[in-house]
């Protein structure tokens, strides 16, 4: 089992009263409610939680891209993924990742993700999200009813000017280029492995397959309400016929770790209801543009009762936001570092998942205790879940980094050692 | 409520549906989505005094073919088409609603030899950054219908799955008719129409519900000043955005009368 370590990078001073005064967390939220100055305290603080998560033996640390929202503060992910790769130097790097169809050209995300995978030596996961409704359609403006089209077609334009040996010209439904050329090119050959993170639509399970790709589910729901999408996603590889190699599934879990339950609890509490009270604060209203949602994802969620539900629990603000709530529904698992490493060995068995995507770091949680978490968990739960898998299949969607003897060294890392 | 009679005609290869009925001088209707579920006290309205001839744009209520269409010339020939292939002759009359209003406008700026006479009601295409439109797209569940018109209920039941209907085959139905609008007017419902309607050669009438929520009634100036002095203008009042819905008799009247 692979552990990769998320951050989201939140704003984390918002006032007490946000979510009784404002509108929303996302789209529209009160610019004045930011101070640049939080803002550099918080990068520094969030890359140096990165970079700890790579020393502690995280297998890849990972962010992400959104717009316009106070609980993701990467609007370019390749910004901190660059200055990651020059301060780790074993870790995958996980853009998770470009939102394809908000480049123009789309063969700016195949230039920045080369870059990327030359800086940290082949390192990359390369992300392929269509993106939210939030970011993509409302902040970008991007049109709903065509957003997936031109997604598919960005991603076909940068694999093929990832391995095209000439300049060609794109005459494209969407973009026409004349002279297509990336440089520089990934190390990883013919691509970076390609992971695309998704909500529960049929046609992204069903392309994962078709391209050979790892589907992540990025969820803020836990393991209980992810159920019904990770069976979804095994029914339609075995539709494909293809094997069960858990590697294809990632997963994402809000974790809490300490010495007991009940410490567990008092650590974790408020860093929890914080998120689950303010950052899912996001009005219905820019939640489903029309068109996002395609016919066929339409009908499947109308037929599943258990879908409906977790989209109902995510659309209309009935989520749980007191930490009882929140244990309750699975949204955090929180525990000794045994009983965290038992239940999710049970969860990665029941989905046959294996990535997981972790997020340690989440809501108002402060430095001190997002490394005590992370640290506890690499070093206490880690050992008992990584096995998982490992003999039993082969992880066909890893990087392939350059070997270390032909790898450049950056200066700060020299120095450290 | 009498039914209309009901034909498909293909418009880029794609069924769309046409609604028909009455007597007279034709008067062929690119309705709003809302509109087009269901036939009205407003289609009944018209049809006693005139022919009503109501077209579906690709994607609206009866009509497939939305996806096909990625620009907005694709679009307004697509309105050209299916007016033709419904039976316009140049000379008609033609009139558009809201979303399709958008394209009822730019159809007469486009060939303005072959509309004789235009009514717009409360039309798309335009946005001034000073007196900006309501997102239609980022309506709140809890006030859409209240948004939307001043008799929510009466929208609710336009919009509602009829008896037999599978409600999850119909809601998917209202989605799409919604995103086939989107898909031309995203994300401000701007088409750029002031740059055109200086060609508008049609007499035109613009309609426009005194209470509309989404698009500010001022926007009837807008649309007047850019056509020229062939265009007058009604407002109706008790009416929001969907005046047809919410004042039938008045706004068929205004309609009749304008057409003679």
């Amino acid at each position: 089992m692979r552990n990769l370590w998320f951050h989201l990078m939140p704003y984390k001073d918002l006032p007490a009263t946000f979510k009784q005064d404002h509108n929303s967390i996302w789209v529209d939220i009160d610019p004045r409610l930011l101070t640049p100055e939080k803002v550099h305290e918080y990068y520094n603080e969030y890359m140096d939680e990165l970079e700890y998560a790579a020393e502690c033996g995280f297998d890849a640390i990972c962010v992400n891209e959104h717009h316009g929202n106070a609980y993701g503060l990467m609007p370019s992910p390749n910004l901190i993924a660059a200055t990651l790769a020059r301060r780790t130097s074993n870790a995958a790097i996980c853009v998770m990742g470009a939102s394809l169809a908000l480049y123009n050209p789309p063969t700016r995300v195949a230039e920045e993700f080369a870059m990327l995978d030359c800086i940290s030596g082949g390192r990359l996961i390369a992300g392929f999200p269509v993106g939210t409704p939030m970011d993509t359609c409302y902040v970008y403006g991007q049109n709903p009813s065509t957003l997936r089209q031109r997604y598919l077609e960005a991603h076909d334009l940068i694999i093929k000017a990832w391995a095209a040996e000439e300049a060609f010209a794109y005459n494209g439904r969407f973009n026409q280029q004349r002279y297509v050329n990336v440089w520089p090119r990934p190390v990883q050959k013919p691509h970076p492995p390609i992971w695309v993170p998704g909500g529960g639509s049929v046609e992204t399970w069903a392309w994962c397959g078709e391209m050979d790709y790892v589907y992540s589910y990025v969820s803020y729901y836990g393991h209980v309400a992810a159920e019904a999408t990770m069976m979804g996603f095994w029914e339609e590889m075995a539709r494909q016929g293809k094997d069960r190699n858990p590697f294809r599934a990632g997963f994402l879990q809000f974790v809490g770790v300490a010495e007991t339950r009940e410490e567990a609890i008092r650590l974790y509490r408020e860093p929890a209801e914080f998120f689950y009270s303010n950052c899912l604060h996001v009005d219905p209203s820019y939640v489903m543009p029309p068109g996002y949602v395609s016919e066929a994802t339409q009908r499947m969620k109308m037929k599943s009762q258990v879908q409906a539900a977790a989209d109902r629990s995510s659309i209309l603000s009935s989520v749980k936001n007191e930490m009882e709530g929140i244990l309750a529904e699975g949204y955090v698992l929180i525990g000794s570092p045994d009983e965290v490493a038992d239940q999710l060995r049970k969860i990665a068995r029941k989905f046959n998942v294996g990535n997981l995507l972790t997020l340690l770091q989440f809501g108002n949680m402060d430095r001190q205790l997002a490394n005590y978490n992370t640290k506890l968990f690499a070093e206490k739960v880690m050992p008992q879940i990584r096995d998982l898998f490992e003999d039993e299949w082969e992880h066909k969607w890893w990087p392939k980094p350059m070997g270390q003897a032909a790898r450049a060294m950056p200066r700060t890392l020299m120095a450290a050692e | 409520m009498n039914a209309p009679m009901e034909r498909t005609v293909e418009v880029n290869g794609r069924p769309c549906r046409v609604w028909e009925r009455g007597e007279g001088k034709p008067i062929f209707w690119l309705g709003s989505g809302p509109m087009l579920f269901r036939w009205s006290a407003f289609h009944d309205a018209l049809a006693e005094k005139a022919r009503l001839v109501a077209c579906s744009l690709p994607g609206y209520p009866g009509s497939e073919g939305h996806d096909i269409l990625d620009d907005h010339l694709s679009w307004c020939l697509a309105a050209r088409d299916l007016l033709e292939a419904a039976g316009f002759r140049p000379g008609d009359t033609l009139m558009g609603s809201s979303t399709a209003g958008a394209l009822a406008a730019d159809v007469a700026a486009l060939w303005p030899d072959w509309v004789g006479a235009l009514v717009l009601v409360a039309p798309f295409g335009l946005f001034e950054d000073s007196d900006p439109t309501r997102d239609m797209f980022a309506l709140h569940p809890r006030n859409a219908a209240s948004m939307i018109s001043e008799d929510p209920q009466g929208y609710a039941a336009q919009l509602a799955a009829p008896e037999g209907e599978q409600p999850v085959l119909w809601n998917i139905g209202v989605v799409r008719a919604n995103e086939a609008a989107a898909r031309f007017l995203w994300p401000l419902g701007n088409t750029r129409l002031n740059r055109r309607l200086g060609r508008v050669k049609a007499r035109t009438r613009v309609i426009w519900g005194a209470e509309d929520k989404i698009i500010p009634p001022s926007y009837a100036q807008r649309f007047a000043d850019g056509i020229g002095p062939s265009a007058s203008i009604d407002r109706i009042p008790g009416a929001g955005h969907l005046a047809e819905l919410d004042q039938p008799a008045a706004v068929a009247r205004s309609v009749l009368e304008f057409v003679g």
